[in-house]
């Protein structure tokens, strides 16, 4: 329970810092060419604080730090491959969006193309087997007359 | 054929509330270090009680030694400050402190008021060796080997029981 309490708060915390007006993710006296490549950048990198946002659009103290540290490699002429590998090796694939495909990766990646391929073959299936099942069967003469019966003794009724 | 239409759903469902109730019980605020099993980053810090002299990491060669990074404005910190107070009594391993973006004055006074847990505490001002490690929130812990590699990681506040569940047996086999 204290765990779960914690928990909660430490949630709440972080919310807060995520909340907290700090500072702009974007130095506009820099260089245009190093801060629109940090945008592309940090907009594909997770900040590890507040989880759901991106390192570009995170006020936390961290994420400041990591752009500032980006921003640094990039004038210091990284190449963004070379920057990504650096992040990862502290942060590990997580701070990437985009996860690389390896081995643990797989099911991530092809997962949804193996359920949508699944979902088709179900469907194309399923769809042959009810064509199968429906007979299309002519009527008789004399169930043709007794529909002609009903259907001719009905009124219409847009009519009346 | 038939009685299979009626399992497939409740069998996907059953899945389903599988993977729900792992997802459930995983916390997704702690993201695992690609740091295990690798050697500590270097670093040259100043001491927080000495500022003119200076710890490196493989000053910590040839001991098993724990890595706590803290803060005085980290309000978690004092929830495990009791259990570090504690394991310090025990003098098991060195206990370093990581004292991360802070200031010197606050740090040394909550040491004071609060007692000092630590061997030693280094200081990392500007968090860049915080990031080196990993460091994405305050507290975490790391154990770190003889050879100066470290092994394990221990994100937010220490309990008692990750204490003596996990750490401890932890520090026994590897000073073994």
């Amino acid at each position: 329970m204290s765990r779960l309490y914690a928990f909660v708060v430490a949630c709440l915390l972080s919310l807060a810092a995520c909340a907290a007006h700090a500072a702009q993710s974007v130095d506009a006296d820099g260089d245009p060419a190093v801060e629109q490549r940090l945008r592309n950048l940090a907009n594909e990198l997770r900040c590890l604080v507040c989880q759901n946002q991106s390192l570009a659009d995170s006020h936390a103290d961290l994420a400041i730090d990591l752009r500032n540290e980006v921003r640094e490699q990039i004038k210091a002429g990284k190449s963004d491959a070379q920057i990504r590998v650096w992040l990862t090796e502290r942060y590990g694939d997580f701070v990437l969006y985009r996860p690389p495909l390896k081995a643990t990766t797989v099911l991530l990646w092809v997962g949804p193309a193996i359920l949508l391929a699944a979902a088709l073959i179900a469907l194309v299936v399923t769809l042959r087997r009810r064509r199968l099942r429906i007979e299309p069967s002519e009527l008789s003469e004399t169930e043709r007359a007794r529909a002609e019966a009903l259907l001719g003794s009905r009124s219409d009724p847009s009519h009346s | 054929m038939k009685r299979m239409r009626f399992l497939l759903p409740l069998g996907i469902f059953i899945v389903l509330v599988g993977f729900l109730a792992v997802g459930l019980r995983l916390n997704p605020r702690e993201v695992p270090s690609p740091l295990i099993d690798k050697p500590a980053p270097p670093f040259s810090l100043v001491r927080l009680d000495e500022p003119t002299q200076t710890l490196k990491v493989e000053d910590m060669r040839g001991k098993v030694w724990l890595l706590n990074v803290w803060a005085s404005w980290c309000v978690a910190c004092m929830q495990e400050h009791p259990v570090l107070l504690e394991f310090s009594k025990n003098k098991s391993v060195p206990l370093y402190g990581l004292n991360y973006k802070d200031q010197r004055d606050d740090a040394l006074a909550w040491l004071a008021k609060h007692g000092n847990p630590y061997d030693l505490s280094i200081v990392d001002p500007d968090g860049r060796v915080g990031i080196d490690y990993g460091v994405y929130g305050v507290p975490e812990t790391f154990l770190i080997d003889k050879q100066g590699v470290i092994r394990y990681k221990y994100i937010g506040p220490i309990t008692r029981e990750a204490l003596n569940n996990t750490i401890l047996p932890l520090i026994q086999r590897l000073q073994s």
